[in-house]
């Protein structure tokens, strides 16, 4: 039954007002239906995007041992694991090799005694703290311990902050070996 | 059954001779008569070919110079019937327009004619993604200034849909009753944007790689659903799980991210744009066709119109 104003000026009203519930509830389900359908669908897209397993680098691995690093900056890790490995007089360390910034990975320049990053600029000091450029708060740095073989084991999906205005985590357990 | 004498129908044995021969008979005569017909009609169809029923199935109209023609010449056309039939005169000076929406939608076919080329030689995978862009620059026949095409366009089409939406701007093209079509481009505008930084990464080399990496540190900071973001965590958001995750494939820029952005490039975002375009244009018509500047009135003419009204 159209529903325009021809169909009602000709006085077509067979349908009752009972008739018009029914078929309204019929609708309803089937548009409720209809609607579940696609969204059960969308949310399938959604998390369909979220692999469960990745094939990525594994984010904990042994380093050797601490013997084996001299004071200041060490990269002999930094194409494979990202890290740099810093020793200072007390302690030794694993530097994120992140920019805070938005990510790149900055260079370790020897003779300027600092990292730069080479895609806006951020300077940090041998031990990964900012002082120029748009970085935001020093280099993460990774969990560090020792594993039961004596070497040293880093996990850089567990990483340690210095957020600007906040407490340093750079002292937590795990943030650094003593030596 | 009458006739069970097996002589046919007519009863004689002779029947069957004689009616083959009559249809002979009238077969040589159609001959005769029928195929010089046919001739001529293929000859007169040559000597004018558009009076042909082949000529008139694909062109439904006459072409001579006539207002109702031009209109239908629009109108028969599917390519063309998203325009309007008419337009006013003022509208479509360079001048006023700048031709700019034309030329993105010029450029945009280039782009999906150069990158479907293009698509013939490339493998979205980190051991090869590099070396065939190599491949097409230095090898593959035509391959370098099909690149170059590419690329080009696609700044260019950068650059287009800006001064599009800056002309828009300036004209007040935006204002009632075309709010609708602004927003469309302004959907269009971010296509073009995701179009082009989709397509960042596809070379594979260090700019597109660090571009793509600094891009996505962006999405980290997304409020709610970016693991750095306000609310992020939250709601849970780690970078596992974030929006980031969700673009690369992964939690960093690798092989699933090089072909999520190959496939978003290539296919999602081209088909979601195509769509709006069609929109797009539909709407441009629907409104009233591209805003022209007013028509001139004198201002006797003014007065006479617009006095009672404004009275």
């Amino acid at each position: 039954m159209g529903t325009s104003k021809a169909v009602a000026g000709a006085g077509v009203a067979s349908v009752g007002p009972e008739d018009n519930e029914i078929n309204q509830g019929r609708r309803r389900l089937v548009w409720s239906t209809v609607a579940a359908f696609l969204t059960a669908w969308f949310i399938a897209f959604f998390r369909f995007f979220l692999p469960r397993t990745l094939f990525e680098p594994a984010t904990s691995f042994k380093i050797g041992y601490p013997e084996e690093y001299g004071l200041g900056v060490d990269t002999k890790f930094q194409q494979k694991y990202r890290i740099w490995v810093d020793r200072t007089p007390d302690r030794m360390f694993v530097i994120y090799a992140r920019c805070t910034h938005l990510g790149c990975t900055p260079d370790w320049k020897p003779s300027e005694n600092k990292f730069k990053c080479p895609c806006h600029g951020s300077g940090y000091d041998s031990e990964g703290v900012n002082f120029e450029g748009p970085a935001p708060r020093p280099m993460d740095r990774a969990h560090i311990e020792r594993s039961p073989d004596g070497q040293i084991l880093v996990d850089v999906s567990r990483l340690y902050q210095w957020p600007k205005g906040q407490p340093s985590q750079f002292n937590d357990d795990g943030s650094y070996l003593p030596v | 059954m009458p006739e069970e004498n097996g002589n046919g129908k007519n009863g004689k044995a002779t029947g069957l001779l004689e009616r083959l021969k009559s249809a002979l008979q009238e077969d040589v005569q159609s001959f005769r008569t029928d195929l010089p017909a046919k001739a001529k009609e293929q000859i007169e169809g040559l000597k004018k070919p558009t009076k042909t029923a082949l000529y008139t199935s694909i062109f439904r109209h006459k072409h001579d110079d006539t207002p109702r023609n031009r209109a239908l010449g629009v109108l028969s056309n599917v390519f063309l019937h998203l325009h309007p039939a008419k337009i006013n005169r003022d509208a479509v000076r360079y001048s006023f327009t700048w031709g700019m929406g034309g030329i993105t939608f010029y450029l945009f076919i280039v782009l999906t004619l150069t990158g479907v080329l293009l698509m013939f030689y490339y493998h979205p995978t980190k051991l090869q993604a590099f070396r065939d862009v190599l491949y097409l620059e230095h090898d593959v026949p035509f391959g370098k200034i099909l690149r170059n095409m590419h690329r080009w366009a696609a700044h260019l089409m950068v650059i287009t849909v800006w001064l599009h939406m800056f002309r828009v701007f300036l004209t007040g093209s935006y204002k009632a009753p075309r709010q609708f079509n602004w927003n469309i481009g302004v959907l269009l505008l971010v296509l073009t944007l995701l179009l082009s930084f989709t397509g960042y990464l596809l070379p594979d080399d260090q700019l597109g790689f660090w571009a793509v990496t600094v891009g996505t540190n962006m999405a980290r900071a997304t409020p709610l659903l970016g693991h750095e973001g306000p609310f992020g965590k939250m709601l849970g958001m780690t970078p596992y799980n974030d929006v980031r995750f969700g673009l690369l494939g992964g939690s960093i820029v690798d092989a699933n991210a090089l072909l999520r952005s190959y496939i978003w490039h290539c296919i999602g975002i081209p088909i979601v744009a195509s769509v709006l375009m069609i929109v797009h244009f539909w709407r441009v018509r629907k409104d009233g066709g591209i805003s022209g500047p007013g028509s001139v009135v004198l201002a006797s003419e003014d007065k006479a119109q617009r006095g009672p009204r404004h009275a």
